[in-house]
């Protein structure tokens, strides 16, 4: 094993296991949108397009199985938010889930943000296992007693019970975004977090749900001017006053919250200068940056766009560091991507634990692990096919053009409608969650 | 306590404690606010073995009735049996001490100071010292941010070995890995630093501080500021400028605006602190710095503390320290971009002139005030408008006259109603400045267009000022300018500035007095009982109720009754109902 968190590609990655129904023909409420394990991977949160957010469970190892990690199981599961109707605009706001949070923890309870296109909820998950008992007035099961015989007062008792998991809204942030919210980040003095739609982030306290404050807005005075929207935003991991959003043009602004309150301004622009070889129709559409995460250690960032994964040093603003493609095949297939709307798709991406590898997903069922100290990649896939348990997974290969090998695919046979946009990555071990469309599964690192 | 036979008195009680764990938290609020009636009934004894657990492993319950719960046990000490037996609270308090809520928490914190006083020396070391230790080195940091808030009550009465391991876990504190716990300490280093030794103070806060000042995330320094101030109180003035001036410094240049914006936040506190040597060589260019500060949040803070500083600053030096440090950055506040910069000064720029006197005044402040006068942003005016009595003590306001008058005319004319609802409130303090003679050239009219706005809360704002303005000018003058104006427009053809002359009357007839009353105004309003529209005569119906104990009884039976008793007869509901009531109200049945 190459240690906790670790592992290049020489990691065999065998599933674990499925969640979700079977059968083909997928509720549009069941289709999986954010999927988040919390800072100790012993709780993994899904959300969905119904507006349900599942958290699963880590079962405590069992020492004899050692061999094998122990699996999830589901914890809790819960209505987040409802399908609401904004009568002032004539707008449908929609139940789905657009991103979970999980705040680090601060007692014995759970907490997490989960967000829709405008509200942010703070759910606390808690268990019970004692409940009191007894009444003066009434017996157990409700039968009221005759008061006459009252002759004591008893003071209730609390008893064991069978473990019960609750879980409660604890903040409603409502009534700040125009637009809709596409991120939401915790900010590391525990206090704070901001949210960001397509032209505005707000920054919000935990504690207080009737004001936040605007930190940065690009809308222009003339919505006829608009050239780009923000597309996702985070906090640095240590650094409370540094925050990042990227953008459709394939920018990142790094901001800093101590130079002033409203960060309209910048502190670090980081851009790659276009390939003119590559320039074509679709190459503004491409760069859009559909995702973007800090390295846990705080040094580098990741940014997604359609077709590759970059790597940025922070200290570096006019190129990133690294450069992973994705699935470059797709490149002669963008006209097509076009009129099927696929192009406009938003890929996330993670890191693994110490920061070595990282994951996006791509189109077929297919997602990619990009090891960065060996320049390796592999594509593996989540399938119905390869889930046996401890099977291991098969490295895939896509066809280009040209011959088609053994064990290649075509690139005109890849099936469109199925695609990974969300993935995790356990803080610490070896072990992911991979979304299908209505599917969440569970790969880990085989252990010899 | 409990009879052999049904006591009808425990049946209440016994509701009480059922509902306890009632599913609607609003009726399990209502038991907990009465806890202290359940702890009587069950005797001091079950309270402590019985009640007391039961409430301590209530920490699921939602957070009202936990607050609630948390405050009730600060007062239970006479339930449980005195001072004797109070460290028996202390299980309960110690479970809300760690739960998620801050409120719910910090009110914990609050009910433990408040018993840690009712534990006698002996039971502050063996029960009350141990929770705090044990909060100190919870698990989880909700326990021991809480901690924090303890140690100082504890500290003063405990032995020196204990002493030294408080000390010992609030400096480990302070070094804490989650932010939440070096915020909780930073804010709590003044009041422990005012009940430790002078010794320790120097060996151990100033560390803490010095640390806790340069701490990486802002949130922790931002606080760490006011500890500083708290600090520099307790140190004699020749430690000053060694243990605190340097931290102080460095936070008034910090690299975040937060910081600095707390520096300028509690500036006039710092510099009562430090006294007056330090002001005059330190904080007067950091003040300067801080008025010229690049984030309009941190200028605006500075601004609002500009007069106060001033004020505290040493007599012997204060003049010349005003214009030549001072007063250059104020001018250059006068034109910032933000309007909230702006504002701030505008709200205190006129207290200078009674620290400057009157040919500085002129000289220097005169300018500012009409600069400020005539700026974009309503608000700006509007402050320097309603600190006006300042300068009247000093200069009289007519140097401003000029000036004055357009911005109040420009003001009373927004087109934000909130804007001249604000210029309304201030209408009768000018005219008392003014005189009536300045008033009626120029002001007079505006008053009476307010009556006419077309936003109601205007109207009604008018009408106020109208009723003060006659408190200040007298009947007399009431009767010769605004009596036949407001009487004109009972005649409008519009309903709603006919309905203007009965509030009018209203608000005026007690301030008026009989005569004009009787005179002048109840024809009017006898006239108006004929108006073709009903809210008009029933708002008639509503005035005489109101002005009927203004009139003479001969007055009321002989002309009010009759009109009132036709209107009791109207057609319409309301009119019928207002006029009955007005009926009762004046005993005219």
């Amino acid at each position: 094993m190459a240690g906790a968190g670790g592992g290049g590609n020489d990691v065999q990655w065998c599933f674990s296991q499925v969640k979700g129904a079977i059968d083909d023909d997928v509720a549009e409420a069941d289709i999986i949108s954010t999927v988040e394990f919390n800072h100790s991977g012993e709780l993994l949160a899904t959300g969905d397009k119904g507006g349900r957010v599942v958290i699963f469970q880590q079962e405590t190892e069992n020492k004899s199985q050692s061999q094998f990690r122990s699996e999830y199981n589901v914890y809790s599961t819960f209505q987040s938010h409802e399908p609401e109707f904004d009568y002032l605009k004539s707008l449908e706001i929609e139940e789905k889930i657009n991103k979970i949070r999980w705040l680090p923890q601060k007692n014995a309870a759970q907490f997490l943000l989960s967000t829709n296109d405008k509200t942010i909820k703070l759910w606390k998950i808690s268990e019970r296992d004692k409940r009191p008992e007894g009444y003066n007035l009434k017996e157990e099961d409700g039968r009221y007693r005759d008061a006459a015989t009252i002759t004591t007062l008893r003071v209730p008792v609390f008893r064991p019970m069978d473990l019960m998991v609750e879980a409660s809204p604890r903040r409603v942030f409502a009534n700040a975004h125009t637009y809709h919210i596409n991120s939401i980040s915790v900010n590391s003095d525990n206090e704070t977090y901001l949210s960001a739609d397509d032209l505005r982030i707000n920054l919000w306290h935990l504690e207080i749900t009737d004001r936040s404050f605007n930190i940065v807005d690009i809308k222009p005075a003339n919505m006829e001017e608009l050239t780009e929207v923000i597309t996702a935003a985070e906090f640095h991991p240590h650094q409370c006053n540094t925050f990042v959003y990227s953008s459709s043009k394939g920018t990142i602004r790094l901001c800093d919250m101590r130079a002033s309150a409203l960060c309209d301004k910048h502190s670090k622009l980081f851009e790659e200068p276009e390939d003119p070889s590559n320039r074509s129709f679709f190459s503004e559409i491409i760069s859009s940056i559909s995702d973007v995460k800090f390295s846990h250690n705080g040094r580098y960032m990741m940014t997604r766009d359609y077709l590759s994964v970059k790597i940025w040093d922070l200290n570096m603003e006019n190129r990133p560091v690294e450069t992973y493609q994705v699935h470059e095949y797709l490149r002669s297939k963008l006209c097509s991507l076009y009129e099927n709307d696929c192009i406009f798709d938003k890929f996330e991406c993670c890191w693994n634990g110490n920061d070595s590898v990282v994951m996006t997903g791509s189109y077929n069922n297919f997602f990619r692990m990009l090891d960065r100290s060996q320049r390796r990649d592999v594509t593996l896939e989540a399938s119905r096919e390869s889930c046996k348990p401890r099977q291991v997974l098969k490295p895939r290969r896509v066809c280009a053009g040209g011959k088609r090998k053994k064990d290649e695919i075509s690139v005109d046979s890849l099936d469109f409608n199925k695609k990974i946009l969300h993935t995790a990555w356990h803080p610490q071990e070896n072990i992911i969650a991979v979304a299908t469309t209505n599917n969440l599964y569970i790969f880990q690192e085989k252990v010899n | 306590m409990a009879g052999a036979d049904s006591d009808d008195s425990l049946y209440p009680i016994a509701v009480l404690i059922d509902e306890l764990r009632n599913e609607d938290v609003q009726l399990r609020l209502n038991s907990i606010k009465k806890l202290s009636t359940i702890a009587l009934a069950l005797g001091v004894e079950r309270t402590r073995t019985e009640l007391l657990p039961f409430l301590t492993d209530t920490i699921y319950d939602e957070d009202e009735v936990l607050l609630a719960l948390a405050e009730q046990l600060g007062n239970f000490t006479m339930l449980v049996g005195g001072p004797e037996y109070v460290h028996c609270l202390l299980p309960p308090l110690e479970s809300l001490a760690t739960v998620e809520e801050t409120v719910v928490r910090d009110k914990a914190v609050e009910s433990l100071r408040k018993i840690s006083h009712e534990h006698s020396p002996v039971d502050l070391e063996v029960h009350f010292e141990p929770l705090v230790k044990r909060l100190a080195s919870g698990d989880w940091f909700t326990s021991r941010t809480s901690a924090c808030g303890l140690f100082s009550v504890c500290y003063p009465r405990v032995s020196s070995t204990v002493k030294a391991e408080i000390r010992q876990h609030f400096r480990t504190l302070c070094s804490d890995d989650t932010p939440m716990v070096r915020r909780a300490a930073a804010s709590k280093l003044g009041e422990f630093a005012k009940v430790l030794e002078l010794e320790y103070v120097k060996s151990d806060i100033i560390s803490l501080f010095t640390a806790l000042a340069s701490d990486e995330q802002d949130s922790v320094r931002l606080l760490a500021v006011e500890a500083g101030v708290s600090i520099a109180t307790l140190l004699p003035q020749e430690d000053l400028e060694a243990l605190v001036m340097p931290t102080l410094r460095q936070a008034a240049e910090d690299k975040s605006w937060r910081v600095r914006y707390m520096v300028a936040d509690k500036f006039s506190d710092l510099q009562k602190a430090v006294g007056p040597e330090i002001t005059k060589n330190d904080l007067v260019p950091a003040f300067q710095n801080l008025l010229k500060d690049c984030e309009a949040e941190v200028r605006a803070a500075a601004a609002n503390k500009v007069k106060e500083f001033c004020e505290n600053l040493p007599e012997d030096s204060r003049e010349t320290i005003i214009m030549t440090h001072i007063l250059p950055c104020v001018k250059e506040l006068v034109s910032d971009t933000n309007q909230h910069v702006k504002s701030a000064l505008a709200s205190v720029i006129m207290g200078l002139s009674t620290i400057l006197g009157k040919d500085n005044t002129i000289e220097h402040l005169l300018p500012l005030f009409l600069a400020q006068l005539k700026d974009e942003c309503p608000e700006v005016r509007l402050n320097i408008i309603s600190n006006l009595d300042c300068v009247n003590e000093v200069i009289g306001i007519r140097q401003l006259s000029q000036s004055l008058l357009p911005a109040i005319v420009e003001l009373a004319e927004d087109a934000k109603w909130r804007v001249r609802l604000a210029i309304i409130e201030y209408m009768p303090l000018l005219a008392g400045q003014l005189g009536v003679e300045f008033f009626d050239e120029k002001l007079n009219s505006l008053c009476m267009a307010w009556l006419v706005d077309h936003v109601y809360a205007i109207r009604e704002a008018a009408t106020g000022n109208l009723m003060k303005l006659v408190e200040k000018f007298g009947a007399e003058w009431a009767q010769n300018t605004i009596v036949p104006k407001v009487l004109g427009m009972a005649n409008d053809p519009n309903y709603l500035h006919r309905m203007t002359t009965l509030f009018c009357i209203n608000a005026l007839s007690e301030v008026c007095g009989q005569e004009i009353t009787t005179k002048h105004m109840l024809p009017v309003v006898f006239k108006m009982s004929n108006d073709q529209v009903a809210n008009v005569r029933f708002n008639v119906a509503k005035s005489l109720q109101k002005i009927g104990p203004v009139l003479d009884s001969n007055c009321l039976q002989t002309e009010v009754k009759p009109v009132l008793e036709k209107l009791a007869s109207d057609q319409d509901m309301d009119v019928k109902y207002f006029a009955q009531e007005a009926i009762s109200v004046l005993s005219l049945a």
